[in-house]
């Protein structure tokens, strides 16, 4: 067992404040991703977990013990490095074999641990090298090796894949999910690139100006952004915002066309709609188009509505123009409302 | 054409003047130790190993530098380790502990010669404090073994820094991620020292050993303030033998042992902390 709790930690660098009190419970076995762009906080808050950092304030719980007075060694984690930290003085053997030996584990323990965990990042063939004769796939199988080798409860991941190129990247994802899901460990994985969240979590808490934003499955981060930093951080292409106004009580005109909305005492709020949600039809939001990329399952439009940038994910078949004018209509229960001040999603009743 | 000449004119200089000043002399000694009036001969090796300074030059020099270098790595490894987590100060630090480094061999000597000598800061002190009656003779003829101890403990306080120094430089280079992956693998201090920067730390300590080994069969200045000739040193009895005894072929004899002694612990230090070409940074 070994969820992890975080409460109400803080982080400040000087004046500089990288986390503002942070709340977030991860379950048993379950894999977290920190999203966010660089500068949120989120390896920060990894560092605070893994205890590299220490919190200016707040509480680091793992599995039931309080641990954020203590050093790194005596929390039951595991860490792979964003640059992997393959030593390099030792073989690939050595390097997993690393935290097994100051366990002071019996010879023939570490023996069958090296080998499995090698056999299971197919690196087998490669235990008697060393680093420097290593491709950076390799070594980051050996810095994932050394990290599962160690039996841990908690898994730490510092934006593993990111020094990766862009093929070896997807099929390091694929591996990962599939060998961390059989470890049966609790996985803390902080990244910048939200396909990989995506793809890889079961629930995201996505980061912004050292807080979290929210923390959904991936799913509910996508359909229902709590803040518009969410939306337009999430999905690419990202989320379209237009400004809203007032028609009368729940209903809100967006570019001339009025649509059914929350109930808020504004004048104006933001209307938003992701670029997949939208269809070419007879009535709907007048667009001028841009620029046309077919992507071949899909064409990608970008548009002018009102002076506001957006873009429409269409059908293959559409044929389109710089200059035309198209209606898109939105799919109506895809539509999201936000508050403009606040940021904050705006819920419809 | 121009292109290709180029770097061997600009390293002419260079070249010129180290066969000038550097191989010339050393071929001209190397001649004087092995000649006698134009002809071959070992005679002039023999008057140094039958003299029987010889053997007491030596075993002081090889002991000397036994008891001085280790020392002086441990402790530039710990002055070393100390400086490289300091935040605030480090350079002020860093820059006290290698003012010995601007001292002159022969000024170092004669500092500890003011503490060690008869009427010295040593029994001053001891006096003052009631510990003695009278002036003790600490560096007297007989007194071999406190020589001993004054020349190593002058020569520690003199020349530790310039291992600090190159330690130093050697352990800012070790990426920080290192020892971050160390302690989450469950490292403590101690085993962070010996497991990564230990052998991280390799080629500095190479070069240091080099340059510190060779440096310590040198010892004179500080032999010579502190001992006068009543601790024979290599060294001293090359520069008895060129000036007091005006035989310059034993002189130049003496000087080539000295470089043997230093091109073989220079192999030997380069042979046994190699770093295999796979396990490089």
């Amino acid at each position: 067992m070994a969820e992890i709790s975080i409460r109400n930690v803080a982080k400040q660098f000087g004046d500089f404040t990288a986390l503002h009190s942070v709340d977030l419970t991860v379950a048993d076995r379950e894999f977290m991703v920190l999203l966010g762009a660089s500068g949120c906080g989120k390896t920060t808050l990894l560092r605070i977990i893994a205890g590299l950092e220490t919190p200016s304030q707040g509480e680091v719980w793992i599995g039931g013990r309080r641990v954020d007075h203590l050093p790194p060694r005596q929390r039951g984690i595991a860490m792979v490095f964003q640059n992997y930290a393959v030593f390099p003085h030792l073989t690939v053997f050595e390097n997993i074999a690393f935290g097994l030996r100051m366990q002071k584990l019996p010879q023939a323990e570490i023996d069958r641990r090296v080998t499995r965990t090698a056999e299971l990042m197919h690196i087998g063939q490669l235990l008697k090298r060393y680093s420097g004769q290593l491709s950076g796939g390799q070594r980051q199988r050996v810095a994932v090796a050394r990290a599962l080798a160690m039996e841990p409860d908690v898994i730490l991941m510092d934006e593993p894949l990111s020094n990766l190129d862009a093929l070896l990247r997807l099929e390091m994802r694929a591996e990962l999910k599939g060998v961390l899901a059989e470890s049966k460990t609790t996985t803390i994985y902080v990244t910048h690139d939200q396909v990989e969240a995506m793809s890889l979590a079961d629930r995201i808490a996505v980061m912004d100006k050292g807080l979290i934003v929210q923390a959904e499955r991936p799913i509910e981060v996508y359909r229902n952004p709590a803040a518009r930093f969410v939306g337009s951080f999430i999905g690419n292409p990202p989320m379209n915002f237009l400004p809203a106004r007032k028609a009368d009580n729940g209903s809100w005109r967006v570019a001339g066309i009025t649509f059914k909305g929350p109930k808020a005492e504004r004048e104006e709020i933001a209307f938003a709609i992701r670029p997949e949600d939208l269809s070419h039809a007879e009535s709907g939001l007048p667009a001028e188009v841009r620029v046309v990329e077919p992507l071949g399952p899909h064409v990608l439009v970008t548009c002018d509505v009102e002076g506001h940038l957006f873009r429409a994910v269409l059908e293959s078949d559409i044929v389109l123009s710089r200059g035309d004018i198209v209606k898109l209509a939105p799919t109506p229960d895809r539509i999201r409302w936000f508050d403009p001040e606040t940021e904050q999603s705006l819920q419809v009743h | 054409m121009q292109q290709r000449t180029l770097p061997y004119l600009l390293l002419l200089p260079a070249t010129l003047f180290l066969c000038v000043f550097f191989i010339y002399p050393f071929l001209l000694v190397a001649w004087q130790a092995v000649s006698q009036d134009g002809a071959l001969t070992l005679e002039h090796f023999r008057t140094m190993a039958g003299h029987w300074k010889f053997s007491t030059a030596f075993w002081n020099t090889m002991l000397l530098a036994l008891a001085v270098v280790p020392v002086q790595l441990a402790l530039a490894l710990f002055m070393a380790a100390l400086v490289t987590r300091m935040g605030a100060g480090r350079d002020v630090i860093l820059y006290i502990w290698t003012i010995p480094l601007g001292i002159s061999d022969l000024a170092a000597g004669i500092i500890w010669l003011a503490i060690f000598e008869q009427t010295g800061f040593l029994n001053s002190i001891l006096s003052s404090l009631g510990v003695i009656d009278q002036p003790v003779t600490w560096l007297g003829y007989q007194d071999k073994a406190t020589i001993f101890l004054a020349v190593v403990l002058a020569e520690l306080w003199r020349a530790t820094a310039i291992v600090l120094v190159i330690l130093v430089a050697g352990m800012g280079l070790i990426p920080k991620e290192y020892y971050e992956a160390a302690e989450v693998f469950g490292a403590g201090p101690w085993k962070r020292f010996v497991r990564i920067t230990l052998p991280l730390l390799r080629p500095s300590i190479q070069t240091a050993l080099i340059l510190r080994t060779i440096l310590a069969f040198e010892v004179f200045a500080v032999v010579a303030a502190l001992g006068g000739t009543n601790l024979p040193v290599l060294m001293g009895e090359t520069y008895q033998w060129q000036f007091a005894l005006q035989d310059r072929h034993v002189a130049a004899a003496y000087a080539l042992v000295i470089l043997a002694i230093s091109i073989a612990f220079t192999l030997v230090f380069l042979r046994t902390l190699r770093v295999p070409k796979e396990a490089q940074v």
